[in-house]
């Protein structure tokens, strides 16, 4: 019931929870129970949407994917680098990773300059970084499970058949 | 022109058609007129035809079809319903269900057979028997809300009947047998020495029950009909299967040999990898047409539909009488003032001008504005 409710929310988060109460078989208070529940548990934590930033007139911002290597903490590990780095604005999301770097960060600006700037006098400079190396993002196809532009995967039927 | 078939010629083009045609050139409406998933193809499926064909098999295969395929569809009908047919000689791979159906009558019937036909029912029963020479029976189900009983059969049983079929989850209504009521057909077809065709393309759609397959409680005498399209999104790979008795099978594979050689060969891996590894896409369509289907069939309701919860296929049938109106009329002007295209009655049943078949493998946003569209229009009646 729960992982249904958060999955339905999940491809649209407009739908109502009387909506999902008949898809699901229940009862609208008892959706709304556990709809609040998830949020006070803090399973939901928003419902937003999801744009192509392409098709906006002013979008000018670039995203950047840096790999920053550092060196772990006594008793923290990577705990402490990342909860300073997420207090940033500029940073999107930060993923502790396994593999030859340690912390994936995604920082997203204005432009080029911003981005370094924000590297070389931000985020190089914090106690235990070791190193970086930044990747700017140059076009999105596909995120978080959705097909920017048109889906091509989409099915061609007619409008009519028996 | 020289002349042609009076046996095709007698068959007459559907009443509907300029109704379908103007459905086919609306392009600002929202249809649930059509008969198949709104999903594409998984894509593992997709991606290991390609894969086989990069491979280099493209090439006829063995009449039957490929050996793998007809093994695994045989594993499946004896895991899933304990039925037991030889891959070697009782499996044969199809163009769909539909070459399936056609195969079945031609192998049974002879001049002035009769087959039992209980319609609203999927389009191409009559005419295929017709064409193989035989006479569809066709016996009204809607007061049985849509289950063919041992009572209609009995009832519309002579001499010269050979053969029943039936086709449950039921396209367009959405009916599907219990286990008592498909043993009570099998019965009666036992009984009285009928023939039984089953077409199964939709048993694994089915929402509250599990899936049957008349293959559990009759072996022979029985044409059991399957296939990929419905449960796996395959309807463009035009893929299916007969399974039946090898005596049966012997004659029918005559006919599909010399009239098709055999099914496509990227069609058949496809279906191949549906069975091996599709089971999980085929459950997640599943749970989706069913909150689909708990949507539409509460909504409708209230509206102010009479209808039957349909417990399988993507398909629900609610009458419109209550509005005055014929099926055709009343699907006519929900197209021309509701920009809604859904399917009359007449299409399935001849007589029956008092149901519309809608379909609902339709993305739930536009299920949602179709539902309020036929609101709208209803309010105006
Ligand atoms: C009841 C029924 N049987 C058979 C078919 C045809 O299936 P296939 O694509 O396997 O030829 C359909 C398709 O709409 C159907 O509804």
């Amino acid at each position: 019931m729960r992982d249904n409710i958060v999955n339905i929310l999940r491809q649209d988060s407009r739908t109502t929870p009387s909506e999902i109460a008949t898809m699901l078989g229940s009862t609208e208070d008892v959706v709304r129970a556990q709809i609040t529940e998830l949020e006070k548990s803090g399973v939901i934590l928003q419902y937003s949407v999801v744009v192509n930033d392409e098709l906006l007139d002013d979008d000018s911002s670039v995203v950047a994917f840096i790999e920053v290597k550092c060196a772990p903490e006594r008793d923290q590990g990577f705990d402490h680098i990342a909860q300073r780095l997420q207090k940033f604005p500029e940073v999107q999301s930060v993923y502790l990773m396994s593999g030859v770097f340690d912390l994936l960060v995604v920082v997203k600006g204005r432009n080029l300059r911003e981005v370094a700037a924000f590297v070389s006098s931000k985020l190089s400079p914090i106690a235990n970084v070791v190193s970086t190396g930044t990747h700017f993002l140059l076009k999105k196809y596909k995120e978080n499970g959705i097909v920017m532009g048109l889906d091509e995967n989409r099915s061609h039927r007619l409008n009519v058949a028996f | 022109m020289l002349p042609l078939s009076s046996k095709v010629l007698s068959i007459k083009p559907s009443g509907i058609r300029k109704f379908f045609d103007l459905v086919m050139q609306s392009d600002d409406i929202i249809s649930l007129g059509v008969g198949e998933p709104d999903f594409v193809t998984p894509w593992h499926i997709t991606e290991h035809a390609i894969y086989q064909l990069e491979k280099g098999y493209t090439s006829y295969t063995s009449n039957y079809g490929i050996i793998e395929l007809r093994r695994e569809i045989a594993a499946q009908l004896e895991k899933e319903f304990a039925a037991f047919y030889k891959p070697e000689s009782e499996v044969l791979i199809t163009v769909g269900v539909s070459e399936g159906l056609d195969l079945a009558f031609r192998t049974i019937l002879n001049p002035s057979d009769e087959v039992i036909v209980p319609v609203p029912n999927f389009v191409c029963y009559s005419p295929l028997v017709h064409l193989a020479g035989g006479k569809a029976i066709e016996i009204d189900t809607s007061p049985t809300d849509f289950i063919l009983t041992r009572e209609q059969i009995l009832k519309a049983l002579t001499p010269n009947t050979k053969a029943v079929i039936i086709g449950y989850p039921n396209n367009p209504t959405g009916a599907t047998v219990t286990e008592a009521q498909l043993k009570e057909i099998v019965n009666v077809c036992k009984e009285k020495n009928l023939w039984l065709i089953s077409d199964e393309v939709y048993n694994q759609l089915v929402y509250e029950d599990k899936p049957l397959s008349a293959s559990t409680y009759m072996r022979e005498n029985l044409i059991l009909l399957n296939g990929f399209s419905k449960a796996y999104a395959m309807t463009g790979w035009r893929i299916g299967y007969v399974a039946c008795e090898k005596d049966v099978m012997d004659q029918m594979v005559k006919i599909h040999q010399y009239a098709t050689m055999c099914a496509p060969i990227m069609s058949q891996y496809a279906a191949l990898e549906a069975l091996k590894h599709g089971e999980k896409d085929r459950e997640r369509m599943r749970q989706s047409y069913k909150m689909r289907r708990n949507i539409v069939y509460e909504e409708l309701k209230s509206i102010g539909f009479d209808v039957l919860e349909p417990k399988g296929a993507f398909y629900i049938f609610p009458s419109v009488k209550r509005f005055g109106l014929t099926a055709e009329d009343f699907a006519m002007r929900l197209l021309t003032e509701g920009r809604v295209a859904v399917v009359p009655s007449t299409a399935f049943a001849e007589g029956n001008n008092d149901f519309i078949r809608c379909c609902y493998a339709a993305s739930l946003p536009d299920l949602k504005d179709a539902l309020s569209r036929i609101k709208m229009f209803v309010n105006t009646l």
